[in-house]
């Protein structure tokens, strides 16, 4: 008998070789980190530390004694060792911003390298052209950029513990109205303890004239980032507004629990586009970030819209379910979602869209994609409430599977109140077919490149509702994120 | 060009492929006929690299290097082009990026330039009005929603793009009305030139009214059992497969005693007289 000649790239998709999570790496830069533990006082020194206006402090203990009386959510089908809140630190700066804010100029230069080596440069010369960014650093925002551009047409881009100083009334209007500090278990945690996020305002029939972003670094070990995002839209406004996050490679999980609020006046439009990279953990499923995270927004007045695209590539686990409130007529909500699990990553996402004015309107396109022995769960609410009459909604759930040991799942629930309502769901479940790698190899592809391909094509949908220079970033890490998702 | 010796295969532990040889030069056009589940397929699945389609023993040389120890890719970019009997739909990925990528991979290999978006566009866009296709069909994903005619012409024109050295066309005639078969046959023709060689896998002799074959190969039971010119399709298609079984059945008490018991696929030009 002849040697057997062994067949060749018997598995394209294993022979990926494991890429190192690039956002890895840990800025060294003295910081000023408050001892673990959770009560009253933690929250005092806080709201201190921020020099805080009373209100602030008194809406803070009172969303800390709300928590204290709630039970951690067990529904979601994600699991995970308990969280010992006493075991976390709730405010980490770095020491030259304790100080109180600074121009740009005086920010630390390790803090601005560390933006750069994130892709997402500050100096004035090497900035995203067209896009503001506010830079979040741990517990506080380190710089906001284009403020004065933004400023003389009425916008107000800021960090968010700026906006409690310098714009109380509408941080007071505003802030707690779409998501109660009571609403849920992270999110009474996070109106207790919240640190840093951004805050914006568009004045009524202001167009935005440039993207905002916010980039969120998690840095200093065993704390916990806590932000707090709130927009406001005001009749006729519009924005787009991309966040994006980076966390260093550490072992131990570290909890990032955030509370985003989007509110959209008559005729205003806000979209929300998230792009997440948080360290997913290792291949073994050690360390990574819990990413729990609370966003809705409320189409408060008539013919608003609010649009939620994500990509969540990283975390170990992700928790949230960006969501609209169709409250005002003729409003539309908008869901796009692309959720990566590798390795041992666990995502339960979707959406919740509450029809409760007349004619509204809610698309959910959600793109689950699963690989290495991740798990991936769409969860979505559609609600049609009694009054609102000839509500439509139509909601698509697919999931692409990559090798045998990987989950996904769909749980979607339907409340329709209306008998005017039209409800449409479509759902398709695919492996990532080896025929359709085949031809692609077969057509000179490298595996890397067909997978990629293919994936990409099967977010495409979503990938076109980003913003362009997020769309070529969203795909370059679904990439990255996806090597040495077999064998 | 291509030298297969006693090839022997298997997909999922049933042997389909038992001892075939074929020799392929520059310029030479192969058909390579036979019923059923003969292994025509199979043969070019073998050849492309596919996995699951495995090589029990025998040689395959291509281009003076081991084939079967290539990457599936790498025999692409070295000219080695599978027309797919079903061509495989990419949901969401657009026919030019697809078109533009595999190009190009061959071009990197090959050591020249790489396409940029314009001069891609104005030669993929001549090349799909010479197959008849419409625009469009560069702008929807690959092959998705694409009638069978569609598909093959979407193979061909890849094919032409491509400019393979070799380009197995396996059953492109199948599911094909008689004016599409015309399209794709002169496409093919086209590419015809002394430095090309194709195979042309087909159950019907009706393709090879329009790509007339240097040399007919008639498969049975995993081996080539009869060789000849242009002329041993049209007995084929008198006579029909009944009679190949036959032989395949005789030349089966031989084919264990070495290769030369049975070597029709070495395609001696003499041969070509032999069986008419």
């Amino acid at each position: 008998m002849n040697p057997v000649t062994e067949p060749v790239a018997v598995d394209p998709i294993g022979s990926f070789l494991d890429r190192e999570y690039t956002a890895g790496f840990v800025t060294d830069i003295e910081s000023v980190t408050i001892p673990k533990g959770l009560s009253e006082d933690t929250i005092r020194l806080l709201s201190a530390k921020k020099g805080e206006p009373e209100f602030m402090l008194e809406w803070r203990l009172a969303a800390y004694r709300h928590w204290l009386t709630m039970d951690l959510p067990e529904w979601a089908k994600v699991s995970f060792p308990p969280i010992d809140f006493q075991d976390i630190s709730y405010y980490s700066a770095p020491k030259s911003k304790a100080d109180g804010p600074k121009s740009l100029d005086e920010v630390d230069p390790e803090l601005l390298r560390t933006y750069e080596k994130l892709g997402v440069p500050l100096h004035e010369r090497a900035r995203l052209a067209g896009v503001a960014v506010d830079a979040v650093f741990d517990s506080v925002s380190v710089a906001t950029t284009f403020r004065k551009q933004l400023a003389e047409v009425g916008v107000i881009f800021c960090s968010f513990s700026e906006a409690v100083k310098e714009h109380p009334d509408l941080v007071r209007k505003y802030l707690g109205t779409v998501v109660p500090p009571g609403d849920n278990f992270y999110a009474a945690l996070n109106s207790a303890v919240f640190s840093d996020g951004s805050f914006v305002f568009i004045p009524k029939g202001v167009r935005c004239p440039m993207e905002l972003s916010t980039y969120f670094r998690i840095n200093a070990q065993e704390t916990g980032q806590f932000e707090r995002t709130l927009i406001i839209a005001e009749e006729g406004a519009s924005v787009s507004y991309l966040e994006g996050c980076t966390a260093p490679m550490r072992d131990e999980n570290q909890l990032h629990a955030a509370v985003v609020e989007l509110v959209a006046l008559d005729d205003a439009k806000i979209k929300y586009s998230t792009v997440q990279n948080w360290y997913p953990g290792d291949k073994d499923g050690v360390g990574g970030i819990y990413n729990f995270v609370t966003k809705r927004g409320d189409c408060r007045g008539a013919r608003s819209r609010i649009s939620w695209t994500q990509v969540e590539t990283g975390s170990a686990i992700t928790w949230k379910y960006p969501s609209v409130i169709l409250r005002g007529d003729d409003s539309t909500g908008e869901f796009y979602s692309v959720a990566l699990s590798n390795h041992r990553q666990q995502a339960d996402t979707g959406t919740k869209m509450i029809h409760m004015g007349r004619n509204t309107r809610s698309t959910i396109i959600s793109k689950g994609i699963s690989a290495g022995h991740g798990s991936n769960t769409y969860r979505g609410l559609v609600r049609i409430t009694p009054k609102a009459e000839n509500a439509r909604n139509y909601t698509q759930c697919d999931s692409l599977l990559i090798g045998k040991d990987c989950a996904a799942h769909t749980f979607p629930t339907m409340e329709v109140q209306n008998p005017t309502a039209s409800v449409e769901h479509e759902a398709t479940a695919s492996r990532i077919a080896e025929d359709q790698l085949f031809y692609a190899m077969q057509r000179g592809l490298s595996a890397e490149d067909a997978v990629s391909m293919i994936v990409n094509g099967f977010c495409k949908e979503v990938f076109k509702e980003l913003p362009m220079e997020f769309a070529v970033e969203a795909q370059n890490l679904l990439g990255v994120s996806l090597e040495g998702s077999v064998g | 060009m291509l030298s297969i010796k006693d090839l022997h295969a298997s997909v999922e532990g049933k042997s389909i492929l038992r001892g075939l040889s074929l020799d392929v030069r520059p310029g030479e056009v192969h058909a390579i006929m036979g019923p059923n589940g003969s292994g025509k397929s199979t043969l070019s699945q073998v050849l492309a690299g596919r996995e699951n389609y495995i090589v029990e023993s025998g040689t395959v040389t291509w281009d003076g290097q081991n084939l079967l120890d290539m990457p599936i890719e790498e025999r692409a970019r070295s000219g080695l082009f599978l027309a797919f009997q079903y061509p495989i739909e990419i949901p969401g990925v657009s026919n030019a990026y697809f078109l533009r990528a595999a190009v190009n991979a061959a071009r990197r290999h090959r050591g020249q330039p790489e396409l940029d978006a314009m001069d891609f566009l104005k030669r993929v866009k001549a090349e799909m009005k010479a197959v008849g296709m419409r625009e469009e069909f560069l702008y929807r994903s690959v092959n998705e929603g694409f009638s069978g005619g569609e598909k093959k012409r979407n193979e061909v024109l890849q094919m032409t793009l491509l400019e393979p050295k070799l380009a197995i066309l396996d059953e492109t005639d199948s599911g094909l009305d008689i004016d599409a078969l015309k399209v794709v046959a002169d496409g093919v023709n086209r590419l015809r030139s002394p430095e090309r060689s194709l195979i042309v896998i087909t159950h019907y002799q009706r393709l090879l009214d329009y790509i007339v074959p240097d040399y007919v190969h008639v498969l049975s039971g995993g081996r080539i059992v009869r060789s000849g010119g242009r002329e041993l399709a049209l007995e084929l298609e008198e006579r029909g497969y009944g009679w190949v079984k036959e032989l395949a059945a005789e030349q089966n008490g031989s084919a264990g005693k070495g290769p030369d018991a049975a070597r029709p696929g070495a395609a001696q030009p003499a041969e070509k007289g032999a069986a008419a």
